[in-house]
């Protein structure tokens, strides 16, 4: 396989290095300085990012970002300031540390630097995230497909106000309890396979008045039609589905076609669905993107280190923390929580590039196209053509299974036992990857809903499927989150849940609610 | 380019909004807590925050996702030595093979309330919703009734061990300047003429003579004027002033008076104490140091400690003056009511024996009025008996006085409204 880029592996250094200064407490200046060479080595991997933006912040706007998922600004809801009250209890106690770094995936790429930190974990951080997030954010084909990183703050400063203009207008109350709503299907209200249309701010306000009066129209056709229809033989009208192909993306179904919704309801609809298109790419790419990042501080750091700016001292407080980062509990382990994605997506990565620079006997069986091949080049183009799923479907080698001692479980419920699968031997390797791969497949992990039918005729019912995936059934949450479906739908729902033999084996339902204007 | 950005000082608290619309969210449950938190605490340790449990269900977003059963195969690591094949016991409680928090988790089992922490001011603003209060402004008091004396210049009068003898003397330098100018001017005239008179002498001259005697004769009885002139007249006296002004003092008493006969429940205690607690919040907005005194009467009365005075309940009838008594017996033995701010807070349910009502506005009228500074009287039922009717005579004659029916603690605040209003009034002067 050939590449078209040149660059094999670090390019020179080009001068002498000093080292620089390493007292425990940073200062602008030193920050300064510590970037400009961590630059200089991150573009000498050829790394490709966003203009970098730090931002200096206190443990309790850490918080604040933390509560309202990240983001610097973002529309007012309770659920943030219960995981304000959350984050900052557990902080108070101990309980946790806060995460070293936020970064946002912006143009420029914003990252956050905690005032509590050493200028050693400033120096980690930004490595870390003004170098490692920020050019995946950059080089991913999901967020280059799915987010657009120029607009994003703008987009949720416009909802911010627009949010808060709505409480005004309506109630503090009218807009909780629709956002509450909203909220509840907000997994399920992203566009898989179709890619949005990118907007500037501008853009989206001109478009929204317009919107509004389109949308209303829409609706208003759709449910005109019924007397005519009304006419015709029940069967013919039994039999024009609506819609007629199931859709995937709820929240996007309900904003269009929902009858009983005023135009500044369907608009928050289409904020809530816009921010959690935004976090999609980021739920998919999660073991990819930290592995990433944390591949890119640990070699830059260590780079500076042979190239002699980095004290003993420094190296030191940064491995620390490296290593807590990359530990991985054993099951049965007290701390085991599943597999820790920066522990195996840097142990990936570290893989990698030994498969490139030397390859083993198994490697150049199981991985004919890189064994031997460039290193930088390939992490490159692993980094920007996959998601977890398939990232680990493609390079998760055997080396790595027997490193990690991967196992899997199958848990049927109709057996009265557990029984292991596959470990990481000859007969098991491909069984282990290809489960694992499917694990961290957003479709198997989170259950399959799409919009069925309409009862375009009656009632106007909405009826949703769940489509099973190895049986498994949903949790009781089902019926709570229905209400917020049918407060939304402003008619009856129901939920039917159909096996793989096409089965319906579970059924919830929820009558229209009451009439509230 | 790099742009390093300060944020530190900007966006303080942004997620203050988000905090409000939680505690919006969950106001039934935290005015429990809070309600609860009346209950069990002292009426001097009110001003806290609260931890407030919720349910984890009830803070809960439901979303859907996957519960038990069907099949599922997961990946774990760390195998010590399964081989393939090898079937494992099914972990009790089904955390669905050993998963750990994967997916089990996201069911919300078994998982602690939710707690968090009301801030104090969190707290008191609850508080006072619940009684309705406006808003409460910090100032001071507008009239005391302690003086502390003070030096104001100078009087003309005053006791001999004030007096200020330079100003004394100073002032009588002037007076014999002022006074004896006339005559000095006259004398030196005619002393002038007598020495032209002497230069020219000549003895045989018996008109010039003459003249020469008369001149030394008006000149002796100018020199007999002057020397008259009092070196020290009483007017020359200067005294040093000592007014008084008034200090707010920072003192006071609050007795605390509640009726604990059989027919006060545990709710009208509680109203009561609410009650007690609000002219106990005020008083601290007041004064340094604030002393409570607990009477609890039924047909006698006695002073306890607040342990006592909010949960122990006795039975039979009703002698409300026994109070008013007790409370006058301690202000004469320890609240001399020059050194002592002293509020009287009487709650009851209007039961009272009834030769007794008529007594008791007397006693307030001719003894214990006098001395406090306001007294505030709660009825926690609804009935009127003779012993309302009684007060509702004083009331009128006595501003300070104010009573009131409450059922419900937003009521109670409008027995203090004049007590704040005038604390408003001064805080506008």
């Amino acid at each position: 396989m050939s590449r078209a880029r040149p660059q094999r592996g670090p390019l020179p250094l080009g001068k002498t290095a000093e080292q620089l200064p390493d007292p425990s407490d940073w200062s602008f200046d030193l920050i300064d300085q510590y970037h400009a060479v961590i630059k200089r080595t991150a573009q000498r991997f050829g790394l490709d990012t966003y203009p970098n933006q730090l931002e200096v912040i206190t443990a309790e706007q850490m918080m604040d970002a933390y509560a309202s998922v990240g983001m610097p600004v973002n529309y007012r809801h309770w659920s943030y300031g219960k995981e304000f009250i959350a984050t900052e209890k557990n902080y108070r106690r101990g309980h946790m540390g806060l995460a070293y770094e936020i970064v946002i995936n912006s143009n420029p790429c914003i990252s956050y630097l905690m005032e509590e930190n050493t200028m050693a974990m400033q120096a980690l951080v930004i490595a870390h995230a003004a170098y490692g997030h920020n050019s995946f954010f950059k080089g991913n084909y999901l967020f280059r497909m799915w987010t657009d990183a120029s607009s994003i703050i703008d987009y949720l400063v416009y909802a911010k106000n627009y949010v808060a203009e709505c409480e005004e207008r309506h109630g503090l109350d009218a807009v909780e309890e629709f956002l509450d709503s909203c909220h509840a299907l907000s997994n399920h209200g992203v566009d898989r396979y179709r890619r949005p249309s990118r907007k500037s701010l501008a853009q989206e306000l001109r478009e929204r008045k317009e919107r509004e009066a389109y949308a209303q129209r829409q609706v208003n056709d759709l449910w005109r039609t019924l007397p005519k229809r009304a006419d015709k033989s029940g069967d013919a009208a039994e039999s024009r589905r609506f819609p007629e192909e199931p859709q995937e993306n709820l929240l996007y179904f309900i904003e269009k076609n929902a009858p009983l919704l005023e135009p500044w309801q369907r608009e928050i609809v289409r904020i809530v669905r816009k921010v959690a298109q935004y976090f999609y790419p980021q739920r998919q790419s999660q073991l990819m993107n930290e592995g990433w990042a944390t591949f890119w501080h640990y070699h830059i750091l260590n780079q500076m280190y042979d190239d002699g700016y980095l004290s003993d001292g420094v190296m030191m407080e940064w491995l620390k923390s490296h290593t807590n980062v990359i530990y991985q509990p054993p099951v049965g382990h007290p701390a085991y929580s599943g597999i820790n994605p920066y522990a195996l997506g840097f142990a990936m990565y570290c893989d990698l590039k030994r498969i490139c620079e030397s390859p083993t006997d198994e490697d150049r069986q199981w991985f004919p196209e890189i064994a031997g091949a460039d290193w930088v080049p390939t992490l490159d183009h692993a980094m920007r053509n996959y998601k977890d799923e398939s990232f680990i479907g493609q390079y998760l080698s055997p080396k790595m299974m027997r490193e990690f001692r991967l196992f899997t479980i199958v848990d049927d419920e109709k057996e009265s036992e557990l029984e292991v699968a596959a470990i990481h031997d000859d007969s098991g390797y491909r069984r282990v990857r290809e489960a694992l791969s499917r694990q961290y497949d957003l479709g198997s992990r989170e259950p399959n809903i799409q919009v069925w039918n309409v009862n375009l005729r009656g009632d106007r019912a909405l009826t949703l499927r769940h489509f099973q995936h190895n049986d498994r059934p949903l949790a009781d949450s089902a019926q709570e989150v229905l209400r917020h479906v049918a407060r939304l739908w402003g008619f009856g729902v129901q939920l039917e849940s159909v096996s793989a033999a096409n089965e319906v084996t579970g059924t919830w339902s929820v009558s229209a609610p009451e009439e509230t204007s | 380019m790099l742009q390093i950005v300060d944020r530190r000082l900007a966006g303080k608290n942004k997620s203050i909004g988000n905090r409000e619309r939680f505690l919006r969210r969950y106001k039934e449950k935290i005015r429990e807590a809070v309600k609860r938190a009346v209950d069990g605490r002292g009426i001097r340790d009110i001003e806290r925050g609260e931890e407030v449990r919720i349910p984890k269900k009830d803070v809960s977003e439901p979303v859907f996702h996957h519960g038990q059963g069907g099949v599922r195969e997961i990946v774990h690591p760390g195998n010590k030595d399964y081989v393939r094949g090898d079937r494992i016991e099914r972990p009790k409680g089904g955390g669905g093979g050993g998963s750990g928090k994967g997916q089990a988790s996201d069911t919300g089992e078994g998982e602690d309330d939710f707690t968090f922490a009301l801030s104090k001011e969190e707290f008191m603003q609850v508080f006072f919703e619940d009684l309705a209060l406006p808003h409460m402004i910090r100032t001071q008091l507008a009239e005391t009734p302690e003086w502390k004396s003070q030096r104001a210049g100078f009087t003309a009068d005053g006791t001999p061990n004030n007096l200020h003898v330079v100003r004394s003397m100073r002032g009588a330098i002037g007076r014999r300047i002022a006074i004896g100018s006339g005559s000095r001017k006259e004398l030196r005239e005619l002393e002038e003429r007598l020495i032209v008179l002497k230069r020219h002498r000549d003895r045989s001259d018996a008109v010039k003579e003459r003249e020469i005697h008369e001149l030394e004769e008006q000149i002796e009885a100018l020199r007999a004027r002057l020397a008259r002139i009092p070196y020290l007249d009483p007017i020359d006296l200067r005294f040093r002033n000592r007014i008084k002004v008034p200090v707010p003092t920072t003192k006071a008493v609050m007795f605390c008076l509640m009726d604990v006969s059989g027919s006060m429940d545990e709710a009208r205690k509680d109203l009561a104490k609410r009650f007690f607690i609000l002219l106990y919040l005020f008083l601290t907005r007041h004064y340094d140091k604030i002393e409570l005194v607990f009477i609890r009467h039924h047909t006698q009365a006695q002073e306890v400690d607040e342990e006592n005075f909010f949960h122990a309940r006795e039975t039979g009838g009703t002698v409300v003056s026994s109070a008013l008594v007790l409370m006058e017996e301690i202000i004469r033995a320890r609240y001399s009511p020059s050194e002592w701010n002293i509020y009287g807070a009487q709650a009851s349910d209007g039961d009272n024996w009834h030769h007794d009502s008529g007594r008791c506005r007397e006693l307030l009228a001719d003894k214990l009025l006098p001395l406090v500074r306001y007294f505030a009287y709660v009825q926690v039922a609804e009935e009127e008996q003779n012993l309302w009717e009684e007060y509702s005579q004083l009331a009128e004659g006595h501003p300070h006085f104010a009573m009131r029916k409450a059922t419900e603690a937003s009521q109670i605040y409008p027995v203090f409204r004049d007590l704040f209003k005038k604390e408003g009034a001064a805080a506008a002067a």
